[in-house]
């Protein structure tokens, strides 16, 4: 990575404060920086934390029940100390953000039209006329056919490929510095889904920004991220550039992971399955918090918690075991 | 003899009405389609949203009534049923949704889920239920002693075992599972596969796969029809249709999908364009709006779906002419050495574990 990352977060923990008093951990301990120009896949189920930090980034996260800590340096600024103006003049401008479901995330009454040039004449200002072409322009640029006209259609109008088009096309209104999509083509066919990362990978040489991609699908990530983060009930257990993490991945909840995907390029009698629950994030395991479900366990694995170490310069790994090539040798 | 023989099977549903009430608009969701599955065996119905393969899986249940063709199962002609002999094929042919957290009652014990099909069928005397709930549950790796919970108190892998449970109930010789996974986390996702073919070894069930993931299809399929609103375009052994796809849309689908390997060279057939609407399907080959090999032919002349020796068929007028498919196809590759002695060894050290998916888990919202 390069020397000055767009985006550092140092030490992000997150806790949720439930109506039972409840202290859910949805994250911990989390470092993570993105480089401009770079995208950064970030991996794991349901609950691992992933969307969360997302929207920590994003500052989206309610201030009543969310207790926050650590740091998130953006261009020299720490969000989590920034004030909710400042905070606002950065959305949607220098950061932006796609969720996955595009049926959701666009305003029924409103046309699509309405929803980009609102997002250009609040931080950009202007004449509403040139937001508007600027509009029709970036609906150009995602391959949306007949722009000029399709500006003053409803959302409803519009297929999910379209939408999401749509909501691309409204998150590079500013030209973001930082781009996170979270799950952008979960909710799409595959013919779609191809024809959005063609438009993510073409967006990216484009503009430069850097990518935050956020998937439970390794195809996916192979296909577009450079370096991958790979998190487990709240914590990144493995971090590398993607052609280590597919080749030589060093952290067993991978090689579960990666065991487990039926895929086209690989016949198996049996599919691994990764045995057990995640923990309950009430109250985190004391050791390796994969150690549960970890074939590979020790009895050192149950004692303290495992730091991320680094396996090569550019790979890192929170598994005492690591490297495991040595284990299968 | 085939279990299932469907022939000519069409439903269009109307999607708009005149003041009058008369049908103005149809949706033709399924039109004219046939194939056949033999017992014990696999077929998956692959295509995108809308496609019909749904409908179609509806339709083979009698769920709901197609407008012509023909359903023999068994040899019996299921068309002709009255309710009694519908309610006795239904003890056959089962069906698993897509989604476990809307197809279970969540005012019902799992007890009383399983119970209700031993008790409708009149299967099992009232005193031995217990028991054989007990043995359901074990089947398919659940501790008998859950049955008393809730399906609130399940994760999504658990409930999709327990909706697997209920459709075994009445030990069927057909299982529709439509998307059964596609609601699932991967590590649970192999799981509920690895659960549905050991099933089917023991079991000698017939299952009708419904999906949209190819990868999933291939690791679970015997044979496979590709469909395009409402037709099937491509129907082959599972083997021999992902070693060589015909059909540009099979192709198209097939070269779609990302690959867990980074720097997989491989030529893409991204296709153009959306899919258009099945209230106003295209004249001719339904697919010809985004098929990259489109000649004129092809917009007016509807092909037929032609079999070869090999019992491949192909509804494509230019299937001859078509250049080979190696260059979309998946270097086979996918491992590399130490991934696989990984994933070797990951996969052994577990085997000898606890039967997967037996403990429990208080619910949390989650956060994806």
């Amino acid at each position: 990575m390069s020397a000055s990352p767009l985006i550092e977060i140092s030490d992000l923990r997150i806790r949720f404060h439930g109506d039972d008093g409840r202290i859910t951990h949805a994250v911990d301990s989390l470092d993570l920086s993105v480089a401009n120009g770079a995208t950064l896949g970030l991996v794991g189920e349901s609950g691992c934390g992933k969307s969360v930090t997302s929207l920590a980034i994003m500052g989206l996260l309610p201030k009543q029940s969310a207790e926050i800590s650590g740091a998130i340096r953006f261009d020299g600024l720490d969000l989590l100390k920034t004030p909710d103006q400042t905070l606002r003049d950065l959305r949607g401008n220098r950061l932006a953000m796609i969720f996955q479901e595009p049926m959701t995330s666009l305003n029924p009454s409103f046309t699509i039209g309405d929803q980009i040039i609102e997002t250009i004449l609040r931080h950009r200002g202007g004449a509403r006329k040139s937001a508007r072409e600027r509009a029709i322009e970036l609906l150009r640029r995602v391959h949306i056919p007949s722009p000029e006209r399709r500006i003053d259609e409803y959302p409803h109008v519009l297929s999910g490929g379209m939408r999401q088009r749509v909501m691309i096309a409204m998150a590079l209104a500013c030209d973001p510095q930082l781009l996170i999509a979270d799950e952008p083509t979960t909710a799409l066919d595959v013919t779609l889904q191809a024809q959005i990362l063609e438009l993510m990978r073409e967006l990216k040489a484009a503009s430069g920004a850097a990518i935050i991609l956020i998937t439970h699908d390794l195809g996916v990530v192979a296909e577009v991220c450079d370096e991958v983060a790979v998190m487990y009930a709240g914590e990144i257990v493995e971090r590398a550039p993607v052609d280590e993490l597919f080749s030589a991945p060093q952290h067993p909840y991978t090689v579960g992971l990666l065991g487990s995907i039926p895929r086209l390029d690989h016949r198996a009698e049996q599919l691994a399955t990764i045995e057990g629950m995640v923990p309950n994030m009430a109250q985190p395991p004391a050791g390796c918090r994969f150690a549960a479900r970890c074939p590979f366990v020790l009895e050192a694995c149950t004692k303290t918690p495992p730091p991320l170490m680094a396996v090569s310069p550019s790979h890192v790994s929170r598994c005492i075991r690591a490297p495991l090539e040595l284990l299968v040798t | 003899m085939a279990l299932l023989e469907v022939e000519g099977l069409v439903k269009h549903f109307v999607a708009g009405r005149s003041l009058f009430g008369r049908a103005r608009a149809h949706v033709k969701a399924v039109d004219g389609v046939s194939f056949s599955l033999e017992a014990g065996k696999t077929l998956a119905l692959v295509g995108e949203s809308g496609c019909g393969k749904s409908t179609v899986s509806r339709l083979v249940l009698r769920l709901i009534e197609p407008d012509a063709g023909s359903l023999r199962f068994d040899g019996r002609d299921l068309l002709s049923l009255g309710a009694d002999a519908l309610r006795k094929f239904r003890r056959e042919a089962q069906i698993i949704f897509q989604d476990p957290y809307a197809s279970l009652n969540p005012r019902m014990t799992v007890a009383q889920v399983l119970t209700e099909p031993l008790a409708l069928h009149d299967l099992v005397p009232p005193a031995q239920r217990r028991e054989r709930v007990a043995e359901l549950l074990r089947l398919v790796g659940l501790e008998p002693r859950l049955a008393r919970r809730y399906p609130h108190e399940f994760s999504g892998g658990q409930r999709q075992r327990i909706a697997i449970a209920r459709a075994l109930a009445v030990e069927p010789k057909l299982i529709i599972c439509d998307e059964p996974v596609s609601a699932l986390d991967v590590s649970i996702r192999s799981q509920i596969l690895n659960l549905l073919r050991e099933l089917q070894d023991r079991l000698g069930l017939a299952y009708i796969f419904v999906s949209h993931d190819l990868a999933v299809v291939k690791h679970i399929a015997d044979r496979v029809a590709v469909m395009n609103l409402g037709r099937i375009v491509e129907e082959a052994e599972a083997d021999e249709l992902f070693a060589g796809p015909r059909h540009p849309y099979s192709r198209a689908l097939l070269s779609a999908i990302p690959l867990p390997q980074p720097r997989a060279k491989r030529a893409r057939a991204v296709l153009q364009g959306e899919i258009p609407s099945a209230l106003n399907p295209p004249a001719g080959c339904r697919f010809h709006t985004r098929c990259p090999f489109v000649i004129e032919r092809c917009r007016t002349e509807v092909p037929e779906l032609a079999v070869d020796g090999a019992g491949h068929a192909t509804a494509c007028h230019r299937v001859n002419e078509l250049p080979p498919a190696e260059a979309i196809l998946p270097a086979a590759a996918g491992f590399t050495p130490t991934l696989a002695k990984l994933v070797a060894a990951f996969s052994r050290k577990t085997e000898g574990a606890a039967p997967s998916g037996v403990g429990i888990q208080s619910a949390r919202p989650t956060t994806t």
